[in-house]
C-alpha cells in the first residue's frame, strides 16, 4: 500500500466513521437481535426465552395474522398500480406547457408534504359519513346516498386507497423530471410517421419513461406494505371495523407494544421482509422484459 | 414537446378539475375549523357549506330569528330568553311570543368562529408540544447535514479501499424495513434508560441517514476532480477541501436535505409515539393524535389544530419550491 493509500484509507474512514458506528449500532446490531428474538419469546422486561421455530408456526396459524397480510396486499395491489396511472396522468398534463404550470404543480404536490396524522384527520372527516365532505357532495350533485366509508368493513379499504391517491404529487414530480428528458427529435419522428397522441404516447413516451416507472413502482412497493400511520390515526391503532383495515405494520405494532410480543412481532417483521424482498425482486426481473434502458 | 391549442384546451380542463379535487380537502379543513359546534354538520337536506357562517346578532348581542310557523310565520325577530329544555322567548318589535327551538330558525351571516382554535389549544399542551417539536427537528437537522455530508464526501471523493462495498451497504440499509430493527433498537434504549427521553429521536441523525448519504453523495460527484486536486496542490488537507470548496459548492443539496429533515421530523408519528411518554414531551403530531382519540367527534377543534401543523409546513413549502422539487428530481432521476 502506498503512502497516498494509506492516507486515503486513513480520511476515508475517518470521514465514513459516524456512518460505520451509526450502522453497527443502529442497523447490524438490531438487525441480528432481530433474527436472535425471532426465535424466542420475550417481553422486554424479562430475557429473551429460545423457542425455535415456535413464533413462524404460530404465525401460519393466526387468523389476524393472515388477515393483516391479505388487508396489505389488498391495499398495494390497488394503490400503487393505480397511483402510477394518476401521477403519471398528471405529469402528461402538466408536460403540454401549459401556463399556470408551476400553480398546479403545487397543488398536487402540497398533499404530499402535510403531516399524515393531520392528513389522515382531515380525511376521517372528509370520508365522514354523516357531515362529511364526500357524501355531502355526492348527495348534492348526484343525489346519492354516499357509503359509510372508513365506518364500513366494505368501503374501508377502498376510502384508503382513494386517500392514497390524494398523495400520488411526489412521483408525479419525478415523472415530470423524466418526460422533460424524453428527446422531442422522437416525437418529431413519430409524428412523420403518421402517429397520432395516443400512438406517440404508446410508442415513445410510455417506453422512455419505463426506468422512472420501474422506480416509483419500487418505492411505491416498499412503502405500501409498511403502511401504518394513516390506519392507525384513524382507526385509534384498533385496525376497525370488523379488522377490515387491520394492515400488516398495524398488527406488528400492536404485538410489539400492545401485547408486548416482541419475539412474535419479531418473527412477523421478518415475513414482511421477506415479502417485500420477494415483491421488489420480482418486480426487478420482471423489467428486464419492460424496462428500455437509453442513453449511457 | 410544443402542443396544438386543442391539446392545450383539453389538458387545461383536466388540470383544472384535477386541482378542484385535490384542493378541495384543504379548503375544507380550513373552512371546518372556522365553524361553530352547531353549523359543522350540515343540517339533514343542506349541502356542504364552503363558506362558514355564524349566527346573526343584534347590537346587544341577541340571536336574530325568523319564525317558520305561527302567527309571525316569516317574521324575523331577536331572542329575548333561551333556555335548554324549554320556550325561548321571541321579541317582535314589542310584542313577545315563546317559541319551541323547531318553531324557528337562526337567521345565519358569513363569519368565522375562531372558539375552535382557543379549544383546541387548550385540550393540549401547546407551547409545549411546539417547543418539542421544533427542538428535534433543530436537532435532527444539525445531525443530519453534518454526519451525511462528511460521509458522503467520503464516498464521493476519497478513493479508500472497500468504499464500495460500504456504499452497496448503505443502499442496502435503505430497502430494509424500519420493522425489522424496531424491536431490537426499542430494547437497546431502554436498557440505555433512554425510553421517555428525546434521545432516541435525535441520537441517530448524527449517525448519518442512507437516503441523504447517497443524495448528497450523487451531488458532490458533480463537482469537478479537479478543484480538489488544485486545493491539494495548494497545501490543503483533506478536510479543508471538505469544508472550504466542496461544502460552499453544495449548497442546494445541502438546503435539500436539511429541509426534507425539518419536514420529516415535523410530521414523524411512529418513533415520537413509541418513545416519548407523557404529554408534556409529545410532539405536535403525537398531541393532535391522542387529541383525536380522546375527542373523536369535536371536528371543528380538529380541524383547527390540523390547520395550525400543517401551515407552518405549506409556508415553508412556498418559500423553498425551488429546492423541494430540485431535491425530490435529483432523488429520483439519478437513483
Amino acid at each position: 500500500m502506498t503512502r497516498i493509500e494509506r492516507r486515503n484509507l486513513r480520511n476515508g474512514l475517518l470521514f465514513a466513521s459516524p456512518y460505520i458506528i451509526g450502522f453497527l449500532a443502529f442497523t447490524l446490531y438490531p438487525l441480528l437481535m432481530s433474527v436472535y428474538y425471532s426465535f424466542c419469546q420475550y417481553n422486554v422486561i424479562s430475557e429473551p426465552i429460545w423457542i425455535g421455530l415456535d413464533n413462524f408456526r404460530e404465525l401460519a396459524r393466526d387468523n389476524d395474522f393472515w388477515t393483516a397480510l391479505y388487508n396489505t396486499l389488498f391495499y398495494t395491489v390497488f394503490s400503487v398500480p393505480l397511483s402510477l396511472a394518476f401521477s403519471v396522468a398528471l405529469a402528461l398534463l402538466l408536460n403540454q406547457k401549459v401556463k399556470g404550470m408551476s400553480v398546479y404543480r403545487t397543488v398536487f404536490f402540497l398533499p404530499t408534504i402535510v403531516p399524515i396524522v393531520a392528513s389522515s384527520v382531515l380525511w376521517l372527516w372528509v370520508l365522514n359519513p354523516e357531515g362529511g365532505l364526500v357524501n355531502g357532495m355526492l348527495k348534492q350533485c348526484i343525489g346519492l346516498e354516499g357509503p359509510g366509508w372508513l365506518a364500513s368493513p366494505d368501503w374501508s379499504k377502498p376510502s384508503l386507497v382513494l386517500m392514497s391517491l390524494w398523495s400520488v404529487g411526489g412521483a408525479m414530480v419525478i415523472f415530470l423530471a423524466g418526460l422533460a428528458d424524453v428527446p422531442t427529435e422522437l416525437y418529431e419522428v413519430a409524428e412523420l410517421d403518421g402517429a397520432g397522441p395516443w400512438g406517440k404516447f404508446l410508442n415513445v413516451t410510455l417506453p422512455m419513461i419505463t426506468l422512472t416507472i420501474l422506480f416509483n413502482l419500487v418505492m411505491g412497493l416498499i412503502n405500501s406494505f409498511q403502511y401504518f400511520t394513516q390506519v392507525f390515526v384513524m382507526t385509534g391503532g384498533k385496525g376497525t371495523p370488523d379488522n377490515s383495515t387491520l394492515v400488516y405494520a398495524l398488527y406488528l405494532y400492536q404485538n410489539s407494544f400492545v401485547y408486548l410480543k416482541m419475539g412474535y412481532a419479531s418473527a412477523m417483521a421478518w415475513m414482511l421482509f421477506m415479502v417485500i424482498l420477494g415483491a421488489t425482486v420480482a418486480v426487478l426481473i420482471s423489467s428486464k422484459r419492460w424496462v428500455h434502458y437509453h442513453g449511457e | 414537446m410544443a402542443s396544438k391549442p386543442k391539446v392545450r384546451y383539453v389538458a387545461h380542463f383536466w388540470l383544472i378539475a384535477a386541482s378542484i379535487l385535490f384542493f378541495a380537502p384543504f379548503l375544507w379543513m380550513v373552512s371546518s375549523s372556522l365553524k361553530s359546534e352547531a353549523t359543522i354538520i350540515p343540517k339533514t337536506g343542506q349541502p356542504p357549506q364552503w363558506i362558514p357562517h355564524v349566527d346573526k346578532l343584534d347590537a346587544q348581542g341577541r340571536r336574530c330569528v325568523i319564525m317558520n310557523t305561527g302567527p309571525f310565520k316569516g317574521k324575523s325577530g331577536v331572542e329575548l330568553e333561551a333556555q335548554e329544555e324549554s320556550q325561548h322567548v321571541i321579541d317582535f318589535n314589542g310584542q313577545t311570543v315563546k317559541a319551541w327551538p323547531e318553531d324557528f330558525d337562526v337567521e345565519q351571516v358569513i363569519g368565522f368562529e375562531w372558539e375552535n382554535y382557543k379549544t383546541a389549544f387548550g385540550m393540549i399542551d401547546f407551547t409545549n408540544n411546539l417547543r418539542n417539536t421544533l427542538f428535534i427537528c433543530v436537532l435532527c437537522v444539525i445531525g443530519t447535514v453534518f454526519s451525511c455530508s462528511t460521509v458522503a464526501y467520503s464516498f464521493a471523493r476519497i478513493p479508500w479501499k472497500g468504499r464500495n462495498v460500504c456504499f452497496i451497504l448503505v443502499l442496502a440499509t435503505m430497502m430494509l424495513p424500519y420493522q425489522v430493527t424496531l424491536i431490537p433498537l426499542f430494547a437497546v434504549y431502554r436498557s440505555l434508560g433512554w425510553v421517555g427521553t428525546f434521545k432516541p429521536l435525535i441520537v441517530p441523525a448524527f449517525f448519518g441517514v442512507p437516503f441523504y448519504i447517497f443524495l448528497l453523495r450523487q451531488f458532490f460527484m458533480t463537482i469537478p476532480q479537479d478543484m480538489s486536486a488544485a486545493a491539494r496542490i495548494d497545501g490543503c488537507n483533506e478536510f479543508g477541501i471538505f469544508a472550504r470548496i466542496i461544502l460552499p459548492l453544495s449548497k442546494p443539496a445541502m438546503a435539500t436535505t436539511a429541509l426534507f429533515t425539518f419536514l420529516f421530523e415535523w410530521g414523524d408519528f411512529l418513533n415520537p409515539l413509541i418513545y416519548l411518554q407523557d404529554d408534556r414531551q409529545y410532539t405536535l403530531a403525537v398531541a393532535l393524535q391522542q387529541f383525536q382519540s380522546s375527542h373523536e367527534s369535536a371536528w371543528g377543534p380538529l380541524m383547527a389544530m390540523s390547520t395550525v401543523i400543517t401551515i407552518p409546513i405549506v409556508v415553508i413549502f412556498f418559500l423553498t419550491q425551488r429546492t423541494f422539487i430540485q431535491g425530490i428530481t435529483m432523488t429520483g432521476l439519478k437513483g
